[in-house]
């Protein structure tokens, strides 16, 4: 038996939120009625002309910068040529041999296993239209009439091209997941899957372990989650390893993933796919980027999500929770000003990857559109430090807190959630559990001490989670004993 | 009496502000010259009287209200088709634009209307500006003024003719290989390619973006020098326009060229060229040395594989210039049975044999396995020739050719023999891929009664050295002839 070494790279093309599209004033504004972000440059009326947008080519040398590429000083434009109805101008203005970023990096951590994978270029380029299609598939097959929307026509798109250093869909989803979180941060996309602001093509081969040679590879598309962009490279490394020891060849092409089939099937061979006859783009100068511009844009990167996460780990907070406020750049910002604070790094993680996104999720809005502040975290720590919360408690009020209703202590009050520390009423409530469970009362006498949870949990209840548990644990050890 | 229409633009300028006529007077002349020699001539393919009365009315109530837009206020002019008109249909010469009409002027459009100028109509040309003889449009030929047996020179033969025979009093032409040169030759007029990036190319529908260049055509060297500075300038909306200051242009109309020192193309002189083209011309170096001129014969190699290089990356260009034009969003659409087929029927049925020969070259010549041997090797070759220029004018200020190689031929002459059109270009040609200004003016007449027309060339951005050789060449031709059409007194045909 052969053992199979899986080849992968991953080609991820990146829609950027500037303000207008890369070669004309149109807005970027994905929910506008059809064909009303429009002009002659994006239609490609005769004549008209493209003229390069400053805050996409920021943007790219952003994302090209956090992966740390060489920023080139003087890139190209080129035209790729092919015929399609929502291009508009049948070809599209890409870069081709002189790309604005190269030679950088992506470094992942799959299960500890540390991987860098390279990345060959960073390119800008823009987007197409959109064709509508009235068959029931939502396919052109089939179809008696197409519909053409030209608002995403021309809105900046940058291509992330890897280096094949990928060997597993573990790695692959990683490395997609990773990117995104580097995309997120830097704060020049949303990079959605499911909405297609961030779109993952993988080249897949596979060789003997011990080969030098590549694989023919095939191209699979259609990935709309992290999750399917695994299973994908999964499925496909197991058939061509299928193909290959049945004693028959890989095709270079280009493969369509099926979601629902968890399969992938052909779309086109590469053979037959277009000579897209590129030169070099002649409405357009080379795009020129000084030392200056290419030094400030270093020198104004965030915290990126690996040094946030090392950093956060070095501090004490466990992997986990590292790992989520690595992925999210304003809960880190929130951590690191409560901790500032003098909040404990502990208590505010837990809330912030717990409490915090579950709340976010849960009513679907974003941590902006709340009024939690690190003023409030700070002081529900030290409402907790000083027993005036239980911990549960604690939980409620980051909830109301999270719901506009007020500060921490505000909230607590209003709520009646202060804990009770008071001996005399918890023994009264101690007392009443006891009493309507003398079976436990009796094990307790006996010294089995395992009931005592049940008791405890029996009075946080009754008092709405107020108690002090360590407080009522006493008081039961002290009835047992004292009997 | 003479007749309105045949004013220079300095004159009606001067006129209107004395109020000796009104610009609804000049524009009424131009229209009556249209009116009676266009069934003689077909310059124009769309004449927009009403808008070009409106606009007169306009400029002459602003006279009157006392302001002044500037030199080109009142005075009727006429452009080519190629450039996008607001609300007026613009077909480039092409069924497959035929009744589009565009949403938005291009830059010199509003430049002119800014100006206060009388836009008359939009001129025929060759089906996007290819070719050499305007034989190629889509809506038929223009003819010659001079003999209306001959071609007026292409592509901007249109905006010759008008202007030659007074319908317009200047004109914009584009040049990608010598379409305002050529025409202004063969016409008997001044015509002027200015440096690449000069005059802004939004809304010029593109034929090669890299070597397309707007300018103007007229009957005297200060006209042309006073259309182009009214068009001149930065554009924001073209990456390629010139950023810097505008160079002056009309600043050294009267120096003369004592002192200057001129470099005589050796390769386009002798072989190729029309005895009595060269003839002309040599008479002219010979003037221009009197004139205090110092004359040099300059060898520039790489001209001889110009016209080559030309024929890879224009048809290169133009193939994807041109495959917006595929029946989708506008123009002409032939029905298919699949979209691939709907686009291919259209374009089948809507360009004409020689766009067709073109963007079928050129997409050869951008082919994998092909590129480096065509594509690649033109692009080597426009290096050399700017390299040939640049050593050239570290010697000479200014390079002077024949325009054309021969005087106005015969309709027909040439369609069926592509390659002997092609060769129509072979002096102009050089200055597109170099990128630098380069104007034709009239010296005299052969012994058919056609003009001949002599090349001036500068560096880039000297303009101001280009108008101040053409205004002495004029000055030393004397060339005052008019074409028989040139009367309100003809008949229409």
């Amino acid at each position: 038996m052969t053992d199979w070494e899986a080849v992968i790279g991953i080609e991820t093309h990146v829609e950027l939120q500037t303000k207008s599209k890369m070669f004309c004033g149109c807005a970027v504004n994905f929910g506008a009625e059809p064909n009303t972000t429009v002009c002659p440059v994006c239609l490609a009326l005769p004549g008209a002309l493209p003229v390069p947008n400053h805050e996409a080519i920021e943007g790219i040398l952003r994302i090209g910068a956090a992966f740390g590429c060489e920023l080139v000083e003087d890139s190209l434009f080129h035209r790729k040529n092919y015929f399609y109805p929502d291009l508009p101008k049948n070809y599209q203005i890409s870069q081709y041999d002189v790309p604005l970023c190269i030679n950088g990096h992506l470094d992942i951590d799959v299960e500890g296993d540390e991987v860098t994978i390279g990345i060959t270029r960073v390119h800008m380029e823009e987007d197409t239209g959109k064709s509508i299609h009235s068959s029931d598939s939502g396919r052109i097959h089939g179809a008696d009439y197409s519909l053409l929307d030209f608002n995403r026509s021309g809105v900046p798109l940058v291509e992330i091209v890897s280096e094949p250093d990928i060997h597993s869909p573990e790695q692959a989803r990683e490395y997609a997941a990773e990117l995104q979180r580097v995309v997120r941060t830097l704060g020049v996309s949303d990079v959605r899957l499911e909405e297609g602001s961030v779109r993952f093509d993988a080249n897949i081969s596979v060789r003997p372990v011990g080969q030098k040679e590549f694989g023919t590879r095939a191209e699979v598309k259609n990935m709309n989650s992290l999750r399917s962009l695994q299973r994908a490279v999964a499925f496909e490394i197991e058939r061509q390893i299928g193909v290959l020891e049945a004693g028959g060849v890989i095709v270079l092409e280009t493969r369509h993933w099926d979601e629902g089939t968890g399969t992938t099937s052909s779309m086109r061979s590469k053979e037959e796919s277009a000579d897209y006859r590129y030169f070099q783009e002649p409405d357009l100068v080379p795009l020129h980027v000084d030392d200056a511009w290419r030094k400030r844009v270093f020198a104004s990167l965030p915290e990126l999500p690996a040094a946030r996460r090392s950093r956060l780990v070095a501090s004490g907070i466990d992997h986990q929770a590292a790992a989520t406020l690595g992925e999210v750049a304003d809960l880190a910002a929130l951590f690191d000003a409560a901790v500032e604070l003098g909040a404990d790094g502990t208590a505010v993680a837990n809330w912030l990857t717990g409490d915090v996104v579950a709340y976010l999720r849960r009513n679907e809005v974003e941590l902006e559109e709340t009024s939690l502040a690190p003023e409030h975290l700070c002081e529900l720590a030290g409402m907790v430090a000083d027993a005036t919360l239980s911990s549960t408690a604690a939980k409620d009020v980051l909830g109301y807190v999270l719901a506009g209703e007020g500060t921490p202590a505000q909230v607590a009050a209003a709520h009646d959630l202060s804990q009770i520390s008071d001996a005399g009423a918890l023994e009264a409530e101690v007392d009443r559990v006891l009493a309507g469970n003398p079976d436990v009362l009796e094990k307790l006498r006996q010294g089995d001490m395992k009931p005592i949870g049940f008791v405890v949990g029996q009075v946080m209840k009754a008092t709405r989670g107020k108690a002090d548990p360590q407080l009522v644990s006493d008081l039961i050890r002290s009835k047992a004993g004292a009997s | 009496m003479s007749d309105l229409a045949d004013l220079s633009i300095a004159e009606a300028r001067d006129g209107l502000r004395k109020g000796d006529f009104s610009a609804v007077d000049l524009t009424n002349a131009a229209i009556y010259r249209a009116a009676v020699t266009e069934s003689h001539l077909h310059a124009y393919l769309t004449l927009d009287q009403e808008g070009a009365r409106d606009a007169a009315r306009k400029a002459d109530a602003d006279l009157a209200d006392g302001v002044d837009h500037g030199p080109l206020q009142g005075i009727p002019l006429a452009v080519k088709d190629n450039m996008t008109t607001r609300g007026i249909e613009t077909t480039a010469g092409s069924k497959i634009l035929s009744g589009y009409v565009p949403p938005y002027n291009a830059t010199i459009i509003d430049k002119l209307h800014d100006g206060g100028a009388v836009l008359m109509g939009k001129t025929n040309l060759d089906e996007f500006a290819m070719g050499s003889s305007t034989e190629n449009s889509a809506f038929g030929p223009t003819r010659n003024p001079w003999n209306t047996d001959r071609v007026p020179g292409g592509s901007s033969g249109g905006s010759a003719a008008a202007v030659s025979v007074g319908s317009a009093f200047g004109a914009f032409g584009s040049d990608t290989g010598g379409s305002i040169r050529q025409p202004a030759s063969l016409c008997g007029l001044v015509g002027v390619k200015p440096t690449y990036g000069l005059v802004s190319r939004y809304g010029l529908i593109a034929f090669a973006s890299s070597l397309d260049q707007i300018g103007p055509f007229a009957r005297s060297v200060r006209d042309a020098a006073t259309l182009l500075e009214s068009v001149a300038g930065f554009d924001i909306r073209d990456a390629t326009s010139y950023r810097g200051e505008r160079p002056a242009i009309s600043s050294h109309l009267d120096a003369g060229v004592k002192g200057m020192k001129i470099g005589i193309v050796a390769e386009l002189t002798g072989e190729g060229i029309d005895a009595e083209v060269n003839d002309a011309c040599r008479a002219m170096y010979n003037k221009l040395s009197d004139a205090g001129a110092e004359l040099v014969e300059m060898s520039l190699p790489a001209t001889e594989y110009a016209l080559s290089a030309y024929y890879l990356i224009a048809p290169a260009e133009a193939s994807a210039n041109l495959a917006r034009f595929d029946g989708v969003r506008y123009g002409l659409r032939v029905d298919g049975e699949t979209t691939e087929d709907m686009m291919s029927k259209t374009r089948a049925e809507g360009f004409g044999p020689e766009v067709i020969r073109r963007i079928l070259l050129g997409t050869y010549a951008l082919s994998a396995g092909y590129y480096d041997a065509f594509y690649g090797q033109a692009q080597k070759v426009r290096t050399l020739l700017r390299n040939d220029f640049a050593s050239a004018y570290e010697k000479v200020d200014a390079l002077v050719s024949p325009t054309s190689p021969t005087t106005a031929f015969a309709i027909g002459e040439k369609t069926a023999d592509p390659l002997s059109m092609y060769l129509s270009d072979v002096c102009t040609i050089a200055s597109n891929l170099g990128g630098d200004p380069s104007g034709s003016v009239p010296i005299g007449l052969d012994g058919d009664g056609l003009p001949i027309g002599f090349q001036v060339m500068a560096p880039a951005l000297h303009e101001a050295q280009l108008f101040r050789l053409a205004a002495e060449v004029e000055r030393l031709a004397g060339f005052d002839a008019r074409p028989a059409l040139a009367t309100s007194e003809v008949k229409p045909a």
